[in-house]
């Protein structure tokens, strides 16, 4: 009897840590959204809908989210158009034509990349890519959109490599052996059979690398330089949602309507990951199923 | 597409992006090494910094940044063993268990910096612990407790069926066959994924921002409710906020190949454990 009574305590243990998971989701979703609920009763959300963020001023303080929002999502876009072609590339060549040995080699280095710390990524962005792009195209400061673009970038590669390797290589033999059958060259085989059958494991890695992406904090602030202006350049200097809490949280008062309006970009940052990650999953199943 | 030769150019331009990645990788790494070598000595890994982080070592981040990692992975590893303990041997298909699945799914997804917000509201502020080794922890807990579940979950789920139905045919327990039959031959993997995890805590920067990182503190911390400094931190101040970028130029490059000898190396164990448990243990 005493081992019965046991063998369910040890259930009771296990599944109350199990739960906690589910309670950190909670809690993040609460102690974010409390200070930003007190936000929306005070000045109102109205006013995070503004395009000027001046959260210091002697005059009249304003909290529009716009200039960050456009900043991230300027940042976003670019380090997708890079990382798409260059992940997919990647992925293609080590599972389609690398050797062996190759791409043994080619694949666990590549996904070291992804265990640099982000602040050592942006540091080599602030010694060697910002008076790169300074130089090559004789902008008055190298601290720009693109440079956080491409350090975002070099962030997302290893994820999208990595996860679409997986998809494209799990395709099964019998569709590429029917298509050479058929005739078609190598390289025919691989764009209009494999890649395709790979398709949804390849959207969910590109993703779950933007998901990485809009997420990322330190290497984007260190080379963004950080002015809040809204613009659709890649060569302006910009100023992203997680820069923004990195780079004040630290001076803010406990409380003050400046702190709050923080977490509501908080907010703003988790719900759109959150909304990435939830289409990525449905993508994911596809693949796993299909 | 149609002719061999686009079709070569295709091959050839794919080969070509391939390797400029490596390329990158290789010439981040190079260049710190190069560049951080000559600056790091004895003297630079065992004393306080001097004058603002201008002069002398960085021993207080060094020391913040393992302490760091040695409490989250205190509080994670526990937990996230537990819960993979949970999903892989006693969970049945259910609305309990799909929604553990996609609240471990939410979590890997959250922004680093949002941890960093939700450490500040909770820990430092709700509990009082104030910024603290103890609020960092525990937040850099709550960030790597996926990893863990995931790898360990893996881990688990690798062992045969077998084992766990001849344990039970002898009349054991269910948790005795888990403790004597499917653990030992699990933990392995377990520990694996558990010291990645152990990387990316001391890799992070934007959670511990917001909860327990000091500026500049040149002593070294006595409790748990101590502020520490760190060195993914200190770096940042030193590149970005030190008021002669230029001039510790040199200890910024140090710090970084630090930093990243111990990122790296943490890692680099890792994976020669996965292949030393993959060559021993084989169904």
């Amino acid at each position: 009897m005493k081992a019965a009574w046991k063998e369910k305590a040890i259930r009771l243990i296990l599944f109350a840590t199990a739960s906690t998971s589910i309670l950190i989701v909670i809690g993040i979703f609460v102690f974010v959204g409390k200070e930003a609920g007190q936000f929306a009763i005070k000045p109102g959300l109205k006013e995070l809908l503004g395009s000027r963020w001046m959260p210091v001023s002697f005059q009249k303080e304003s909290f529009g989210l716009l200039p960050l929002i456009t900043g991230s999502l300027l940042v976003t876009a670019l380090a997708t158009l890079i990382t798409i072609p260059f992940g997919i590339g990647a992925a293609v060549y080590i599972s389609e034509l690398a050797r062996p040995t190759e791409r043994e080699i080619l694949k666990p280095f590549i996904e070291v990349l992804a265990s640099i710390p982000s602040v050592v990524i942006g540091f080599f962005g602030l010694v060697v890519l910002v008076p790169l792009i300074k130089s090559s195209f004789g902008l008055s400061t190298g601290l720009t959109a693109l440079a956080g673009a491409v350090l975002l970038a070099l962030m997302a590669i290893p994820t999208v490599v990595s996860i679409s390797e997986d998809a494209i290589r799990s395709v099964p033999v019998s569709y590429k052996a029917a298509s050479l059958a058929l005739g078609a060259s190598k390289m025919e085989t691989i764009w209009k059979v494999t890649v395709p059958a790979a398709l949804p494991g390849i959207v969910a890695a590109i993703m779950l690398g933007i998901g990485r992406v809009i997420g990322e904090t330190m290497a984007v602030m260190m080379v963004t330089g950080n002015a809040a202006v809204i613009t659709a350049s890649p060569f302006d200097s910009v100023r992203t949602m997680t820069a923004t809490i990195a780079a004040e949280m630290g001076e803010v008062a406990f409380g003050s309507t400046h702190y709050r309006a923080l977490f509501c970009v908080g907010i703003v940052l988790l719900l759109a990951t959150f909304g990435l990650n939830i289409i990525a999953q449905k993508f994911l199943k596809k693949y796993r199923m299909g | 597409m149609r002719t061999v030769a686009s079709q070569n150019i295709i091959a050839w331009l794919i080969r070509v992006m391939t390797y400029l990645i490596v390329f990158v990788i290789a010439s981040i790494i190079i260049k710190i090494i190069w560049n951080g070598l000559p600056v790091i000595n004895w003297e630079f890994l065992t004393t306080m910094p001097k004058r603002g982080g201008s002069e002398g070592g960085i021993l207080p981040a060094i020391v913040g940044t393992m302490s760091l990692a040695l409490g989250t992975i205190i509080v994670a590893l526990p937990l996230g063993m537990a819960t993979a303990i949970y999903l892989s041997e006693y969970a049945t298909a259910g609305r309990f268990t799909r929604t553990v699945r996609l609240a471990i799914v939410t979590l890997a997804g959250v922004p680093s910096i949002v941890f960093g917000l939700f450490g500040l509201g909770l820990f430092v502020i709700f509990l009082r612990f104030g910024a603290s080794i103890i609020a960092g922890c525990l937040t850099l807990a709550c960030m790597i407790l996926p990893i863990i579940i995931v790898s360990s979950e893996e881990a688990l789920r690798s062992v045969p069926k077998s084992l766990r139905e001849g344990s039970l045919a002898l009349g054991a327990t269910k948790w005795q066959t888990i403790y004597k039959n499917v653990l030992p031959y699990s933990m392995p993997g377990m520990l694996t994924g558990s010291i990645l995890g152990i990387g990316r805590a001391a890799g992070e920067t934007a959670p511990i921002l917001l909860t327990v990182a000091a500026f500049y503190l040149p002593r070294l911390p006595k409790s748990i409710f101590d502020q520490v400094m760190a060195l993914p931190y200190h770096l940042y101040v030193l590149a970005t906020q030190h008021p002669d970028i230029e001039k510790v130029r040199p200890l910024q490059y140090a710090t970084a190949l630090v930093l990243l000898a111990l990122v790296l190396g943490v890692n680099l164990v890792a994976i020669l454990f996965r292949i030393h448990i993959r060559k021993k243990y084989r169904w």
